[in-house]
């Protein structure tokens, strides 16, 4: 804590009084080591969010990746997004993405290793399309650079099916099992609610597969 | 709203006076065949401006032509700009031949109009030797007017002073020829057509004319300040070829751009980086800080600017038209071009970079971005705008960082035939080629009423098996700029659910079907 040795009384006194979450962050320790992630998926992460400095992969679904970014845009925090498609800003609005603060680069081409590393410098999360001949030590290099710097690497795989668990270093990868949409008929209706069903499975303490089931 | 008193300063026929001709000789000068200005003695003889050149010979056989420069006239202009704003600071110049500048400041400081012109055309004849009208009237259109006229136009009277004179002078030619058939032949007629009315038939632009003709003027003459000296420059020898040098250039120079703006509390939003190479070569590039910022560049970040954009020069990476140098850069000077007064920054108590990490530190953000923009051009790096429209991709607009966000309300009126909510996830560009297959057995088709030939019932994506389909909606038709032969579009729009759980956003046009949008 602090040393509040030869501070005067009233110092001290206004010091207790601030907020316990603003002296955490003054301190730099605490929740601000995970980002937030949106209710139903916390069953997912090992720790109920995302570690900074970790890198996760998530394959099958766009929709997943946009409700990821938007509890950190919501927070509010900085995305960025490299490789193309690009996530679909329509969606990414109804989401709860601000895409004011969502900024993306959609042909980084052979300098995608270090567009990567230069946005992992400032953003706290970074999703990546990696292109589908990557190097093993580009992927290795960027990990560790969002190791270094605290920031969440999302990698996506490409659709459909893909390389997900290609990524060296990847703490946890969610990936989709099953879909179901509602609201179809035959000729009639529209996509109304879809349910998901997500495991997640990585390393450490996320070897054994988790479950969940949620409405996006 | 008041127009501003004006002057205008005409040189007549200038065309001519700046090719070497003069009022007293026939001349004219040329450009593509036709007479683009003549001298008044050619005038007499029946020369006019849209003239081919045989018949302004055949009219004036002694008619001195010359070929038309712009870049001459504008030249030779500059000494007459130059004389005027030895008179009267805060000049604009309308086009070569042509000059405003705001009269009111002028006109006291002189005692009067009447002298400030008087003084005025002795400083141009004296400087210059070319032969200027001058106008005073209140707003730049009715003072260009009065110009032409050499004429002062007392104030709140410009309404008068423009009526008698005829319609063709706005400069709207398709305008002015509806006008005379419709038997409206002065800006007198004109203005006294009610201004709704003129709105509703001739658009923003129909009104404004109809504002001018009233003698109503929105845009006052910019009483353009020159700033004081503040970019820095530096003779480079020998000249530097390699990043490694370039770097210790940047910083040198970027401190001492940043101590001058400093000296006068200002910071500089846009720089421009401008070299010169030993083969005589200019460069230049503009660099704008982003838009997330309302504090101005720091020394290090011009530092990086600069090293970043001597980077791309040298290397050649920057996908630049004119390349890389064929030599090394001799010269360098960083101009400010915007400059704003800089209101300070605060920094975090225990600093931004502390262990709770990255993220929110607009510095470093625009840091990193400026970064990429470097390595790819500035328009790699962009966000997303959405605003209306009835089609995804009518409805998002991708706007380059550092370029304002102009957010439009998306919702603000109802888009029928727009997919109702949750929208796709993933927008696929260019859309995927596919094949539907009905109940029948055969290729889906949609007729021009919307109607599906059979239920869709199997999806086919290139060589792999077909997939069915368990639940279909649709068509949302879209029928767009019917009106416009080459932008028109039919597109009638589905959205299936396969067996395997994917929604998927099909579209058919000129019956071919593709997958535009999954909702994954």
């Amino acid at each position: 804590m602090f040393d509040t040795l030869g501070m005067s009384a009233s110092a001290v006194r206004s010091l207790k009084t601030l907020a316990p979450d603003l002296l955490e962050q003054l301190r730099g320790t605490g929740s601000s080591e995970l980002l937030p992630v949106p209710q139903a998926l916390a069953g997912l992460f090992p720790e109920g969010g995302l570690r900074r400095g970790s890198t996760i992969t998530v394959s099958g679904s766009s929709s997943l990746v946009l409700a990821l970014l938007a509890a950190v845009s919501q927070k509010p925090g900085w995305c960025a997004e490299v490789g193309s498609p690009l996530l679909g800003s329509v969606a990414a609005v109804e989401a709860g993405v601000a895409l004011d603060r969502f900024v993306r680069v959609a042909e980084p081409g052979e300098q995608w290793p270090s567009v990567v590393a230069s946005l992992l410098e400032a953003f706290e999360i970074v999703v990546v399309h990696p292109p589908v001949r990557a190097h093993e030590a580009d992927m290795r290099r960027i990990t560790a650079r969002a190791r270094e710097r605290s920031a969440v690497l999302l990698v996506t795989s490409e659709w459909p099916g893909g390389h997900t668990n290609a990524w060296p270093g990847a703490m946890l990868g969610l990936s989709v099992v099953g879909q179901r949409w509602h609201g179809l008929g035959s000729g009639n209706g529209y996509l109304r609610t879809r349910e998901l069903d997500v495991q997640a499975q990585g390393r450490g303490a996320a070897t054994q597969p988790r479950r969940a089931t949620v409405r996006l | 709203m008041n127009a501003v008193r004006t002057l205008a300063v005409w040189c007549p026929d200038w065309p001519v006076i700046a090719a070497g001709g003069s009022a007293e000789l026939p001349g004219a000068v040329l450009h593509a065949n036709r007479v683009l200005a003549c001298s008044a003695a050619a005038r007499v003889d029946g020369v006019r401006r849209g003239q081919r050149r045989r018949d302004a010979q055949a009219r004036c056989p002694e008619l001195t032509v010359y070929s038309h420069d712009p870049s001459r006239d504008a030249r030779l202009f500059e000494q007459v700009a130059v004389a005027v704003e030895a008179v009267v600071p805060g000049i604009e110049i309308v086009r070569p031949g042509l000059l405003v500048v705001a009269a009111r400041g002028a006109a006291r400081y002189y005692q009067g109009e009447l002298p400030l012109l008087a003084t005025m055309a002795t400083a141009i004849a004296d400087a210059t030797g070319y032969d200027a009208q001058l106008g005073v009237a209140d707003g730049i259109f009715a003072a260009t007017q009065a110009a032409f006229a050499a004429h002062i136009v007392p104030p709140g009277e410009a309404a008068i002073f423009l009526a008698p004179l005829p319609v063709r002078v706005l400069d709207r030619p398709e305008l002015a020829d509806l006008l005379v058939r419709l038997g409206v032949r002065t800006l007198g007629d004109f203005a006294a057509l009610p201004r709704a009315r003129v709105l509703a038939r001739f658009g923003p632009d129909g009104a404004y004319v109809h504002d001018l003709s009233r003698g109503i003027e929105a845009r006052p003459p910019s009483a353009r300040v020159a700033p004081p000296e503040l970019s820095v420059e530096m003779t480079l020898d020998p000249p530097i070829d390699r990043v490694d040098t370039a770097t210790f250039v940047a910083k040198t120079l970027a401190e001492q751009l940043h101590d001058r703006l400093a000296a006068r509390g200002l910071a500089c939003i846009r720089i421009s980086i401008e070299a010169c190479t030993e083969n005589g070569e200019q460069l230049s590039r503009s660099w704008r800080h982003g838009s997330v910022s309302t504090t101005g560049f720091t020394a290090s970040a011009i530092a990086d600017r600069t090293r970043w954009q001597l980077d791309g020069w040298l290397s050649g990476t920057i996908r630049s038209h004119d390349g890389r140098p064929s030599g090394g850069l001799a010269f360098l000077r960083l101009v400010p071009d915007d400059v704003i007064h800089d209101d300070g920054r605060q920094l975090t108590l225990w600093g931004a970079e502390s262990a709770t990490g990255p993220g929110g530190d607009l510095e470093q953000i625009d840091r990193a971005l400026a970064r990429i923009q470097g390595i790819l051009g500035p328009d790699a790096v962009v966000t997303a705008v959405v605003g209306a429209g009835r089609d995804i991709g009518e409805q998002v607009r991708l706007v380059s960082w550092g370029e304002p966000r102009d957010v439009l309300p998306a919702d603000a009126y109802p888009w029928p035939g727009r997919l109702p909510a949750p929208a796709p996830a993933t927008v696929l560009t260019p859309a995927q080629p596919v094949v539907v297959i009905g109940a029948d057995d055969k290729p889906v088709t949609v007729s021009g009423r919307c109607v599906v030939s059979a239920p869709l019932s199997w999806l086919r994506v290139g060589q792999q098996p077909p997939v069915a389909i368990a639940g279909w909606a649709g068509p949302w038709p879209l029928d767009v700029r019917w009106w416009d032969r080459l932008t028109t579009r039919r597109r009638a729009r589905f959205q299936i659910a396969t067996v395997d759980g994917a929604g998927l956003l099909l579209v058919c046009e000129t019956g071919r079907w593709s997958i535009e949008a999954l909702y994954d």
